[in-house]
């Protein structure tokens, strides 16, 4: 078991810098997965952890020990890549135990935790087979075997159920989540899968274009976005933003408006929001609702599209005034394409931005 | 996909295996001369050349031709000695080429990407502008071995192994090959705790199979048809490969059947290890052809 703490790490190849000045703690046990889109880093920031990749500037601590430097053998972690990366000639047998070999390790205790990793992962059958003959989800399981029985203080796991199908995905995302509990090793995981951000991390590092945007618990992230990009990156649907010009701002509210939006006071606790000045106002889809009469809406619209979930009802209404916005409705609603619609939403629930 | 005419159908695989048999009638012709001839007397088998008679077993057939080669020069010593430089090249060959590509394609150090361009140039010059220079060279080398020290190389086993153990053909072969395997099992294995050479013999070398065989059949017939480099530095029968010795049937009159027996006996080590790594060979091939 061990912390990680990195302080300006960063990371360039040449003059291009992919990861510009990156703190991030990460608590002995925890659980950290590490989000964000394409290109934005992630990957590179656990190879780096891993000791794949090079750090060129700042520090790299693993269990309160400078490991820049460190070989990744030396580091204490293991590692689950998003291609499985099992060893094709070898059989689940010899590629869970492959570090232990590597180790030296007795054969009968290798055997033993060989057994144990795989009563944890449920695959004594399995021991005997090439990875030829294992379904995906089978390989992974393989991988994650191998990254157990080595004890390590780390588990880094690099987007380990991409390449899964959606019905495996939630099964083996759920079985990554036990193995966290049973085992309360940190953790450290890569995905751009934001329901597989939520669901597991016990803190989320929101990245983009090799900076972190914030760093919180899922909860946190979801109710109080540090910026847009977070606050549009987590949550699904996408949360609506539109433009609006402020009309008052007090300590703890400011009052905004905008063409087809009545104005509106939002209990904001934070200032920096100026009389006249324009910002940028955000409402998650889900914090839409529908008002029966049409007159007492603060959004006015049509409807464009309808996907119903059986859930919930997800509608995109193009609205009078220009721009759009999607609701997801409770339940399902009986709604028409093309027919007159009035959203509204409770002030509290509504996020403001400082235009960038 | 429209449906296939069983009788077009038909008549595509008799094309298909009409053209492949041609094919097989071209490469294996020269074979069949090889293999009938030497069963011939010199007189009939010059005689034969203007006919179809040159392919077919008839006439005055014997193994005269097989005694008479034998008696006239150490046969066996000569497809020994070809088969320990070869084999001991070959194997050599194998292990510091795929160490070296290990090296271009897995390992990080200063200059790698100018070491190999210089190696991969090495492919345009043609041996026989170096025969000479490389002559002195090995000529001159010191030498410690079950005799004590000594200088020079000549007249010995080493001379004709030694030099040709690393060249730009195979390691090119095994750069290309050691490229597309997945980086993730290096990284994986490094993660796991091996040490380079570990991933090397427990990762790399496992699933090297057809590369393998493909530089191992490549070198075999580079090292086993030696001619030019074995005729400027082994004097002594002793140390002489095969292809040097068919010069003891070229005297003043070329005896052909002879000629035609001795080479029938020294192809026979060719084809059985062709065969042996026949398989791993044609998948190599075809593996190059489909990867996308």
């Amino acid at each position: 078991m061990a912390e990680v703490k990195l302080t300006d790490v960063r990371k360039s190849y040449g003059k291009v810098e992919v990861i510009k000045g990156v703190d991030i703690a990460i608590n002995d046990g925890e659980f950290v997965v590490f989000v964000g889109p394409s290109g934005c880093g992630k990957s590179t920031l656990l190879r780096m952890i891993a000791g794949l990749e090079d750090i060129t500037s700042g520090t790299l601590e693993i269990g309160g020990r400078l490991v820049n430097e460190v070989q990744p053998k030396d580091r204490g972690i293991a590692m689950v890549f998003q291609t499985y990366a099992i060893f094709p000639h070898m059989s689940v047998r010899e590629n869970v135990a492959f570090g232990l070999t590597i180790a030296g390790m007795p054969k009968a205790e290798k055997e033993r935790k060989v057994m144990e990793a795989a009563r944890i992962l449920q695959m004594e059958h399995l021991l005997d087979r090439r990875p030829s003959q294992l379904s995906g989800g089978q390989r992974q399981r393989v991988a994650i075997g191998r990254a157990i029985v080595r004890d390590p203080a780390v588990f880094l796991f690099d987007e380990p159920l991409s390449n899964l199908d959606a019905a495996l995905r939630m099964d083996m995302r759920m079985e990554i989540g036990k193995l966290h509990q049973e085992l309360g090793a940190t953790m450290v995981y890569v995905t751009h899968d934001q329901v597989e951000a939520m669901t597991l991390a016990d803190k989320i590092v929101v990245l983009k274009d090799g900076t972190v945007q914030q760093v919180g618990a899922p909860m946190d992230l979801y109710h109080k976005p540090a910026n847009m990009f977070v606050a549009g990156f987590i949550g699904s649907p996408s949360m609506n933003f539109m433009d609006v010009q402020v009309v008052e701002a007090r300590p703890g509210a400011v009052t905004v408006r905008a063409p087809g939006l009545d104005p509106v006071t939002l209990p904001i606790e934070e200032g920096g929001f100026a009389a006249h000045s324009t910002a940028r106002l955000g409402i998650r889809p889900q914090y839409l609702e529908v008002y029966e009469d049409a007159a007492a809406g603060a959004l006015h619209g049509e409807v464009a599209l309808v996907e119903r979930l059986g859930t919930e009802t997800v509608v995109d209404v193009t609205l009078t005034r220009g721009g759009k916005v999607v609701a997801a409705l409770a339940e399902d609603r009986p709604l028409q394409l093309g027919s007159q619609i009035a959203l509204g939403f409770a002030p509290e629930r509504a996020h403001l931005f400082a235009k960038t | 996909m429209a449906a296939v005419n069983p009788e077009n159908r038909g008549l595509r695989l008799a094309v298909r295996y009409l053209v492949l048999i041609l094919i097989a009638v071209i490469f294996l012709f020269p074979l069949v001369f090889m293999v009938v001839s030497s069963l011939k007397p010199d007189q009939q088998l010059l005689s034969d050349t203007s006919s179809l008679r040159a392919f077919l077993p008839v006439g005055d057939i014997s193994l005269n031709n097989y005694a008479d080669a034998f008696a006239r020069a150490p046969v066996g010593l000569f497809i020994f000695n070809s088969v320990v430089v070869t084999g001991l090249t070959v194997l050599l060959a194998l292990a510091i080429c795929s160490l070296a590509a290990f090296s271009f394609v897995f390992l990080r150090w200063s200059g790698q990407g100018l070491v190999l361009a210089v190696i991969l140039a090495t492919l345009i010059i043609p041996f026989e502008t170096i025969a000479i220079p490389l002559l002195l060279i090995v000529s001159r080398l010191p030498w410690i071995g079950i005799e004590g020290f000594e200088i020079g190389w000549l007249n010995t086993y080493r001379v004709q192994i030694i030099p040709w153990i690393a060249d730009g053909l195979t390691i090119f072969l095994f750069v290309q090959y050691f490229k597309d395997l997945p980086r993730e099992l290096v990284e994986a294995a490094r993660v796991e705790g091996a040490s380079w050479f570990q991933v090397y013999y427990r990762v790399i070398i496992p699933l090297s199979g057809p590369v393998l065989a493909t530089a191992a059949i490549l070198k075999f017939l580079i090292m086993y048809n030696q001619y030019l480099w074995p005729l400027i530095v082994v004097q002594q029968e002793t140390y002489r490969p095969v292809m040097v010795g068919l010069g003891y049937y070229f005297q003043l009159n070329p005896a052909w059947g002879e000629i035609m027996a001795y080479l029938t006996v020294i192809t026979l080590p060719v084809l059985a290890f062709y065969l042996v790594l026949q398989r791993a060979f044609i998948a190599s091939i075809a593996s190059t052809g489909v990867k996308g």
